[in-house]
């Protein structure tokens, strides 16, 4: 288990748990009910995630 | 009339584009269904994309916002989880059918685990929970050239018209020409769900804010996931199924085949996430409609977008909205159908057949597209339901795939073929068994406690399918072992 690997886990953890923790409407972020903002916000986290691990996963690396 | 032709135009300007496709190309049976494996990360990024923006999306999406609010955000999750699990997922899947040079899901499965028998039954297992996906797809066809008529044509006669389209397109083309057409499809929903997305808030409620605190007055608790039925564990099951489901889908497994190279599949799946950001302008569209058309009940709130349109719009941008629904639903549309009778041909004639030659398969799985589409239709008549209670049952269908298929890339052998079987004969049936009777955790086990009985009864059945696998696959190998055993004790 590399630490790449483990980053994977961080998007599902958040939005599954965000159905309990972040299920409201009050506070509003940018016009959103909190519950819409927090999965909003996980699915951008995902993509910085990925980003993250593709950098660091050498299977990416060797120039083609 | 002004909306119809501009989108009898969009449909003619995507056939064209799909014919020319063809060009220059001998149409044999890889090129037909998985592009010659030449593609690179931009068509097969859109042959995935296809998956997230289909009429689902499109009409479905809004319509779950509109009639049901909160619990619609599970949409936007079960796709990012989906992309997540692919970064690692499809790479495997990749090197594997190259290195066997596999052309459908079933194929996968017959030379994992040796054995057609499997095959036969994966494909089974795939073109049943591809009907209600195809009938989806048929349903919104009606709806959107009926609802730009102005309900002028009726909703049967567009959708048999939107069948004969998309039979024809197919047999015609094959994956380039959903390739291409994908293309223009993304840019016209980005560009219209977008603007919608943008515009009909600020035009009716000066704002998202506004909009938001309207709703939640007009309707406390219609933001959030309500306490019970569609209640956090709901919301938790359905988006843990329907992410192992994502790839499951035979025409999303063997859109796989079609890229280049492995990198592709990484690559796109840091991009994938964001993408899906789409889905949130089509919330909005379809909240907006929450309190300016209201009324729609059931399965009708999926015409709620095409409603608050045609009460916003002139009649030719109505056109531009509904041409871009139409291809939200002709290019997943079109994909279901050849990936079905791919299978069907390759995987189940042949498989009784041995003798065929691949010409001959070939042949018979353009013959076999208008045939699936025939059951299609007789579905999409006969039974109705709103289009995102239809991809859930298919989604509960299909990740019964899920387990026998992560399993087997496993270095060791964890599971035989007799156990995979079982568990997805097992699995399906309880599917199946749910969905026939109406069944519900909640009805079937009172004594339940609230979170146990909102799950998604798919997860039921698709624990029940790993438990199946894992104690037959034990079972017939101790049997193995105990038929050995007389020898051993002799020679001892």
């Amino acid at each position: 288990m590399r630490l790449r690997h483990l980053l994977g886990v961080l998007p599902v953890l958040g939005m599954l748990g965000g159905a309990w923790f972040a299920d409201r409407t009050e506070p509003y972020v940018l016009g959103l009910p909190f519950i819409l903002f927090w999965m909003l916000a996980w699915v951008v986290l995902t993509s910085v995630i990925l980003a993250v691990i593709y950098k660091l996963d050498p299977a990416n690396r060797s120039g083609e | 009339m002004t909306a119809l032709l501009v989108v009898a135009a969009t449909v003619l300007v995507a056939v064209v584009l799909a014919v020319r496709a063809r060009r220059g190309r001998d149409m044999n049976l890889e090129q037909w269904s998985v592009g010659g494996r030449g593609f690179g990360s931009i068509f097969v990024f859109l042959l995935m994309a296809g998956e997230i923006y289909t009429t689902f999306t499109f009409l479905g999406g809004s319509g779950w916002a509109y009639g049901k609010g909160g619990p619609a955000f599970y949409i936007l999750c079960y796709g990012s989880l989906a992309f997540v699990m692919s970064y690692w997922l499809l790479p495997a899947l990749w090197r594997y059918a190259k290195r066997k040079e596999l052309l459908s899901q079933a194929d996968f499965f017959t030379a994992k685990f040796d054995s057609p028998a499997l095959g036969v039954l994966v494909s089974l297992v795939g073109v049943v929970a591809l009907v209600p996906y195809l009938v989806l797809q048929l349903k919104g066809l009606g709806i959107i050239v009926s609802e730009t008529s102005g309900g002028r044509i009726p909703y049967a006669v567009s959708i048999i018209a939107g069948t004969v389209v998309l039979a024809a397109y197919v047999t015609i083309s094959g994956v380039r020409g959903s390739a291409w057409t994908a293309a223009l499809k993304d840019v016209m929903i980005l560009v219209v769900v977008v603007f919608l997305g943008i515009y009909l808030p600020l035009h009716y409620f000066g704002g998202f804010g506004a909009m938001f605190h309207a709703i939640d007055a007009a309707k406390p608790g219609f933001l959030t996931l309500p306490a019970k039925g569609m209640s956090p564990s709901w919301f938790v099951s359905t988006v843990l199924l329907s992410a192992f489901g994502f790839y499951m889908w035979p025409h999303s497994f063997s859109a796989v085949y079609t890229a280049r190279d492995e990198r592709v599949f990484r690559r796109n799946a840091v991009v994938l996430p964001l993408y899906q950001l789409i889905l949130l302008f089509v919330f909005f569209a379809g909240f907006a409609a929450v309190l300016v058309v209201p009324g729609l009940k059931g399965s009708d709130g999926d015409l709620s977008l095409l409603r608050i349109t045609t009460k916003t719009f002139d009649p030719w941008f109505v056109g531009v909205v509904g041409g871009a629904g139409v291809l939200t639903a002709l290019v997943p549309g079109s994909l279901i159908l050849m990936t079905a009778a791919t299978m069907l041909a390759k995987n189940v004639y042949r498989v009784a057949r041995p003798a065929t030659s691949d010409r001959q398969v070939g042949v018979l799985a353009k013959i076999l597209v208008p045939v699936v589409a025939v059951v299609a239709l007789y579905f999409t008549f006969n039974g109705g339901d709103t289009i995102v209670s239809l991809l859930l049952m298919g989604y509960s269908l299909v990740t019964q795939l899920f387990p026998a298929m992560v399993l087997s890339l496993c270095r060791r052998r964890v599971v035989n073929t007799v156990g995979a079987a079982a568990g997805i004969v097992v699995g399906v049936a309880i599917v199946a068994a749910f969905t026939v009777s109406g069944a519900t955790l909640a009805g079937l086990a009172p004594w339940l406690p609230q979170p146990l009985k909102d799950l998604n009864t798919g997860v039921v059945a698709l624990v029940a399918n790993v438990l199946v696998l894992g104690v037959v696959t034990m079972i017939t190998r101790r049997h193995r072992a105990v038929r050995g055993a007389p020898t051993e004790s002799v020679t001892a």
